[in-house]
């Protein structure tokens, strides 16, 4: 194989193993941030407990995540040199406010998270938390920033280097907020709310099914489920309009992600299918010209195919074509589940429907994959480029680098993320097993007395005026 | 846009050497404690010592990874030349680091001896192979490297070994990391534990004095543009004079129990080994050996005034708050730590 090919495989395989932590991060941490907050203002132990438990679990997703995220960062040098030579100008200042405002807010914070509670008040402890919380979205800000560019470009000009071309920053804020940054931003970052939200789900659903820690996991479900049916609701109206506004700016990834060839047919909805390269058209469960009803009100919109560009501009279209249906049904899907599951748990009647706690259980799996398909979608679709028709993806990798030393790295990485993939899951799997009671002790009385009615906010008798999670 | 009075190259070249002292300073004890690891022979003792390093490792990590980020937003090509060009050695840097991380967790996993003495084994090689690995690295820097006229590197991972100058630099760094790391186990241990480390400190003294004379002498030998900047900035001595002063006060602030004293100068050392690196590399930062027509340097390799003006405000805003509540946050974990198991 190549070295690009190589470069690619490496670079899908650190990339995907990093993504499946950081979304978790940034989930739980501001459900934590919720969690604690509400245990400040009722006081009620219960908060106490699962701020308690979730804070050692999102200490175990950030510790993986930042142990991937160092490759992540070392290998635009390595197997990528001309690319970095190329954008350094333009990424530098987006991973620079990354470094400076994500990562020390939230590495040095989170040690007050997991191992100060003794050690400063509870008012202290909670702006840990929320500061946690908010390095991990300033992160997902600059890393969406810097990848919002490769595919929008904007702010920046082109000059000859004794290298290659370079791009030169000339608007910094024109490159912050490019065409695509909010769009992108607001999906991806709702994403990992989702994916937050449903190991929280999952985690409590087995107690409840098991009948163990019945308080912790009725209130967990409820908190969970409700924040999931929120986000995901709202997730399918940003996906849409992210769509939409795709077509705009990336109209070659919009053309393949509907399987659409030809620029003078209307452009139809296909639900479930295949893209026929031979009929140049997408075969399957159509809607006819429901795409155009989708991206503007108008069944016959002239939407430009795949027709309209020379074969080597534009990506693979089966992949980029799949890999978007997948990731749109299992967002639809969660967001029915965790609709049901919220109305279940204002009922109170979760617990006597094990067939659904089942489905919430193993649901956990989802929205890693629905993230998976999607950043497929997004960085598939975006080829041949590595910046949007500025830079080829195989005028960007090292030239120094040979295919073996990639080959051998990439053997090194398999093994290191197994042993680091099974870590956490054993990790993880102890801490469910111990329960949120293991190493518990409650919390410090605070001076002033508790309500009791706040006290029984989570119980089965819920005052509904006070509930709204 | 705002215009800084100052040259953003230099000014960049400064604080990307301060982003990589406040690395050395803050990995540099707890890869010393990991070095020194296996010198403690209980499994109590084993637990105690990466209960001191627990909380803060990984926050020390991100040092280095702003470090890199800072090198490639200023400097990119200097990023992608040596990140591609030592890329074995980068690769067994990353491996190093992660299996550190696994290691430490792995290790209380299971009771049995054999089980933790491998991840203690483990976590201690990692240790000692990553302080020696970024010593041979300004090692390199430090006599330069072979480069093309395109600026990529033209030798191959073992170029980088086959000289003995930066095998010294890299005894030295590990020295120095390990007398860094048993203070700063003195400052966390109480009991036989902490008189045990007294001993380490003595010894880690001894080797890191040791290392460091070797070192000075063939830095006049292997790199003589070093000396020469010595001679055209005569006041540059006093750079290696405080040095030793202030290694010299760490047994006695140690003799008199002033221990948090005897750390700190175990920082200022780090910190004058690091200036007179940086002093005697500039304006080079990936000095051509032969052919040194082909470094790269700060001129050659700058961002644009453009993008360095823009990181140089986020960092003139946000580096403020970085140093208060890291500060702040090692102040709220002083004092000493017992074997109870600190886990995620």
């Amino acid at each position: 194989m190549s070295a690009e090919i190589l470069a690619r495989i490496q670079f899908t395989l650190t990339i995907a193993f990093h993504y499946l932590f950081p979304p978790m991060s940034i989930g739980l941490g501001i459900l934590l941030v919720f969690m604690e907050g509400m245990y400040l203002k009722t006081k009620d132990p219960l908060w106490h407990k699962m701020t308690r438990f979730w804070v050692l679990v999102f200490a175990l997703t950030f510790a993986v995540g930042v142990a991937t995220g160092i490759p992540m960062e070392f290998s635009f040098g390595t197997n990528w040199a001309r690319y970095a030579r190329f954008v350094g100008d333009i990424f530098g200042s987006a991973l620079a406010a990354e470094g400076i405002f994500a990562f020390f807010l939230e590495s040095g914070f989170l040690a007050i998270l997991v191992f100060g509670w003794n050690k400063v008040s509870p008012k202290m402890h909670f702006f840990s938390t929320c500061m946690v919380s908010l390095g991990s979205m300033f992160s997902a800000v600059w890393i969406i920033v810097a990848n919002s560019w490769q595919q929008t470009p904007a702010g920046f000009r082109i000059e000859e280097g004794p290298n290659g071309e370079i791009a030169r920053i000339t608007d910094f804020w024109a490159m912050v907020f490019n065409p695509s940054t909010v769009d992108r931003l607001t999906h991806t970052v709702v994403g990992a709310f989702i994916t937050g939200a449903f190991l929280m789900i999952s985690v409590s659903a087995y107690y409840m099914l098991n009948k163990r820690h019945m308080d912790f996991a009725r209130a967990s479900l409820k908190l969970g489920l409700t924040f999931a049916a929120i986000v995901s609701i709202a997730q399918i109206f940003l996906g849409h309009t992210s769509t939409q506004n795709l077509a705009v700016n990336q109209p070659e990834k919009f053309a393949t992600i509907e399987g659409h060839y030809d620029s003078e047919k209307p452009l139809d909805l296909t639900l479930l299918g295949v893209y026929d390269a031979n009929a140049k058209e997408a075969k399957g469960i159509k809607i006819p010209g429901m795409g155009g009803v989708l991206l503007n009100g108008d069944p016959n919109a002239k939407v430009k195919g795949l027709d309209s560009w020379p074969k080597e501009d534009l990506p693979p279209t089966q992949p980029v074509f799949q890999s978007f249906r997948i990731m749109v049904a299992i967002g639809i899907f969660l967001m029915v589940v965790s609709i049901y599951g919220a109305w279940l748990a204002r009922k109170g009647t979760l617990e006597s429907k094990p067939w659904f706690l089942k489905i919430l259980i193993y649901s956990v799996a989802l929205p890693h994959i629905a993230s998976f398909f999607g950043w497929m979608t997004a960085e598939v679709g975006r080829q041949p480029w590595s910046v949007y028709h500025l830079l080829r993806t195989k005028d960007s990798t090292s030239t120094v680098v040979t295919a073996e030393q990639i080959t051998g790295s990439l053997v090194m990485f398999t093994c290191m993320y197994a042993l680091l993939g099974y870590l956490f899951i054993y990790l993880l799997d102890k801490r469910i097993k111990a329960g949120p009671d293991a190493d518990y002790h409650d919390p410090e009385p605070f001076p002033e007395p508790m309500e009791a009615k706040k006290l029984r906010l989570f119980g089965v008798k819920v005052n509904e005026s006070e509930d709204n999670s | 846009m705002i215009h800084y009075p100052f040259d953003l190259p230099t000014a960049w070249f400064i604080l990307i050497g301060v982003l990589f002292t406040g690395y050395a300073i803050l990995d540099g004890f707890d890869l010393g404690a990991g070095a020194l690891h296996l010198f403690a022979k209980k499994d109590h003792d084993r637990r105690v010592i990466l209960n001191a390093i627990g909380p803060v490792w990984d926050g020390n990590e991100v040092w280095l990874l702003t470090g890199g980020g800072a090198l490639f937003a200023a400097f990119p090509p200097v990023y992608a030349s040596a990140f591609s060009g030592f890329y074995t050695a980068f690769m067994l840097v990353l491996m190093g680091i992660i299996f550190r991380a696994v290691a430490i967790e792995f290790r209380s996993k299971e009771e049995s001896i054999k089980w933790r003495g491998f991840w203690d084994k483990a976590f201690a090689i990692a240790s000692i192979a990553l302080s020696i690995l970024m010593g041979v690295a300004l090692g390199n820097l430090v006599i330069g490297v072979p480069m093309t006229a395109q600026g990529e590197y033209a030798g191959s991972f073992w170029t980088l070994l086959s000289h003995p100058y930066p095998i010294i630099v890299g005894v030295t760094t590990l020295a120095m990391f390990m007398l860094h790391g048993s203070i700063y186990l003195v400052l966390k241990t109480e009991g036989d534990l902490h008189q045990q480390i007294r001993g380490w400190v003595k010894n880690s003294m001894i080797f890191y004095f040791v290392s460091y004379a070797i070192l000075t002498i063939s830095t006049f030998v292997f790199a003589p543009q070093m000396a020469a900047r010595f001679q055209s900035m005569p006041f540059l001595i006093i750079l290696p004079i405080l040095n030793i002063l202030a290694l010299a006060n760490v047994p006695r602030e140690i003799h008199h129990g002033r221990d948090f004293l005897a750390f700190l100068s175990s920082c200022f050392s780090i910190v004058a080994n690091l200036t007179l690196f940086g002093i005697g590399m500039f304006p080079n930062m990936l000095p051509s050996n032969p052919a040194p027509q082909n470094s790269l340097t700060i001129m050659n390799s700058a961002s644009s005034t453009a993008s360095l003006t823009i990181m140089m405000t986020i960092a003139i805003i946000g580096v403020p708050f970085v140093l208060a509540y890291t500060a702040a946050i090692y102040w709220v974990f002083r004092g000493k730590v017992d074997s109870t198991h600190l886990h995620y």
